[in-house]
């Protein structure tokens, strides 16, 4: 699988709009001063982001063309140090490596948080003795070759009825992120349960079996709120149960992070990447939570836009 | 002149839908060549464990069999029964005006689509099955196999009325003549005379019901799990397939390989199934001139 070709083009609307308006010179807006490509590979966690943003920024700025790629994080920064890209989509940080991987080649960048991703696990309504479940019981129950079969096999205390399993399919980011977190390893997950990149059915499922238990995005559990039962999760400094302050300040751990985009300094003296990155962090607020993610507070965003100009150096 | 240009133009369109299925067959057959390179076809066959999208992989067909096996028999035990009876009523029974309304009533229920009889498992017919079966899983093969049952029941009562219909009045005639009642002549006489064309509506039923998907993928769930109890989650090999190519299954790899030897083992079985319904149609056929 090579990164060109699972690199999104998302161009045939700007195109459309192009073509309608005899090619923008006079319009009206003022959005004729941006114009230009801008790359973007990465995370395809973070694609969804990038895209949306992508989509809204081409109806304001036709003379734009915005590709996105999905070359996994990893793969996202090993192009973006080669100075292949102006901007590269990371569901964690970058790491040592990496960061002298771009130094070696003279690309300085910024760190961008731009959302942050939570996942929720979820038990049905009519289960009366789940509260609270850690770390470790959540990789006794899903690690590879797991022996779990029955609630009491997680706390002797809990009834010897079978959990049924429910979770991301292996194509998920929900799925790496999970088996990351915890079992330690990415696709790390033992595999007799029932697996759904739809979580629609997982929702279904979990809904309709009294000794479920399953994963998915905190987003989704919240559209589902009332037909299920959220679980605290204890990542070793007690119980925490997701929601909108616990995944944004990090204390929901460790089923939430941060997602990144880094963007290429010299890059941002070119309108199309800064304006890109401006539009982002203006519109975020509002078009993160369409998503599935969770935005940052508005205080946050404008504190990075503020470090924009100082960051692209003299173009101000 | 003109009649060799349509002739031509006949041929062509004959051809194109030939060469389509050899096409098909051909690809079928490069992929699978190369899953059996990395797979040993033993371990295919005779293993019981279907893990290929984890870490840990197993390439055991069987729980995916058994998976298809269960949901195909069990819509078997709905639709013959009860498309057979159908077909009688139809054509011994029924007046000709009730047989034109009822007919095209009977022939919608193939025209819904089938994601809304997925739906309907799942929404009303496994909720009624836990009433009676408390145990019974939220996806389960049983509820799967009572939708897949009435689907194909049209394909049973249609093919098999048409076979009945097919018998000469005769036959009938000469019957009730000797003193039987309509009951008698309906199993004793006209079945038998079409029993060639029963057995193949059934095969053909079966083997739809073997490739039903978009149903299955709803409502049997998503778990490749050997187990012969309907009230079970199960995998068959059609929902495996949709699972694994909906995601972003690299092409070329193992994984994606074994959407092929999975679709192979399909093509086979159905294939099968109407080589033999053919042969017992050619077979048995009974000549009545």
């Amino acid at each position: 699988m090579t990164s060109t070709s699972r690199t999104w083009s998302v161009t045939a609307g700007a195109a459309l709009l192009l073509a309608s308006c005899g090619g923008g010179e006079g319009d009206s807006s003022g959005s004729d001063a941006v114009s230009g490509a801008v790359a973007i590979d990465g995370s395809s966690t973070v694609f969804p982001i990038a895209e949306a943003v992508a989509e809204e920024f081409q109806i304001a700025y036709p003379d734009t063309r915005i590709t996105v790629g999905v070359s996994g994080t990893g793969g996202g920064f090993e192009r973006f140090c080669g100075g292949e890209t102006d901007i590269s989509n990371a569901s964690r940080p970058i790491d040592e490596g990496e960061v002298a991987a771009c130094a070696a080649a003279g690309v300085e960048f910024i760190e961008v948080p731009v959302a942050w991703d939570g996942l929720s696990v979820i038990v049905n309504p009519a289960n009366d003795f789940v509260e609270c479940l850690t770390v470790q019981d959540l990789r006794r129950v899903w690690q590879p070759g797991s022996s779990v079969r029955t609630w009491r096999d997680v706390r002797p205390s809990w009834p010897a009825e079978p959990i049924r399993l429910y979770g991301a399919g292996t194509d998920s980011g929900t799925f790496d992120y999970f088996t990351e977190a915890i079992n330690g390893e990415v696709g790390a997950s033992r595999p007799d349960y029932q697996a759904s990149e739809d979580d629609n059915i997982l929702v279904q499922g979990v809904e309709g079996d009294r000794f479920a238990l399953g994963y998915f995005g905190y987003a989704y559990y919240i559209e589902n709120a009332e037909r299920l039962k959220l679980v605290a999760v204890d990542g070793g400094s007690g119980c925490v149960a997701p929601s909108d302050e616990t995944i944004a300040d990090g204390t929901y751990a460790p089923l939430s992070r941060p997602l990144f985009m880094y963007v290429k300094r010299s890059a941002l003296d070119r309108p199309a990447v800064r304006e890109y990155v401006e539009f982002l962090l203006r519109e975020a607020p509002v078009l993160i939570p369409t998503t599935g993610y969770h935005a940052l507070s508005d205080a946050e965003y404008q504190a990075i836009l503020d470090e924009i100009p100082e960051a692209a150096g003299t173009a101000g | 002149m003109k009649e060799g240009l349509i002739g031509g133009a006949l041929f062509a369109c004959a051809a194109a839908s030939t060469l389509v299925t050899v096409g098909v067959v051909l690809v079928l057959l490069r992929e699978t060549t190369a899953f059996f390179s990395e797979v040993s076809i033993v371990e295919f066959l005779t293993g019981t464990r279907w893990e290929p999208l984890f870490q840990d992989r197993h390439f055991g067909v069987l729980p995916l069999l058994t998976g298809s096996i269960l949901v195909a028999g069990g819509a078997g035990v709905i639709a013959v029964p009860l498309g057979l009876l159908t077909a009688i009523f139809l054509s011994e029974y029924a007046s000709r005006r009730l047989r034109e309304i009822l007919k095209p009533v009977l022939e919608v229920l193939a025209g819904i689509p089938t994601v809304v009889y997925g739906y309907f498992a799942l929404t009303f017919v496994t909720p009624l099955l836990r009433v009676v079966f408390p145990q019974t899983d939220i996806f389960n093969a049983a509820s799967a196999s009572i939708v897949v049952g009435i689907m194909i029941i049209p394909t049973v009562s249609s093919l098999s009325e048409d076979a009945l219909r097919a018998v000469p009045s005769a036959l009938r005639e000469g019957a009730y003549g000797l003193g039987a009642t309509k009951l008698e002549v309906s199993t004793r006489v006209v079945v038998p005379a079409a029993l060639s064309g029963v057995i193949a509506s059934f095969l053909l039923a079966i083997s739809r019901a073997v490739g039903e998907t978009m149903a299955v993928t709803i409502a049997a769930g998503n778990l490749a799990n050997l187990t012969l109890n309907p009230l079970e989650s199960i995998q068959t090999m059609t929902a495996y397939i949709v699972q694994a190519s909906l995601g972003d299954t690299p092409q070329g790899t193992l994984v994606f390989r074994t959407l092929f030897a999975v679709a192979m083992t399909l093509f086979l079985i159905t294939l099968a199934m109407n080589v033999l319904s053919q042969w017992i149609l050619a077979r048995y056929r009974e000549e009545y001139q």
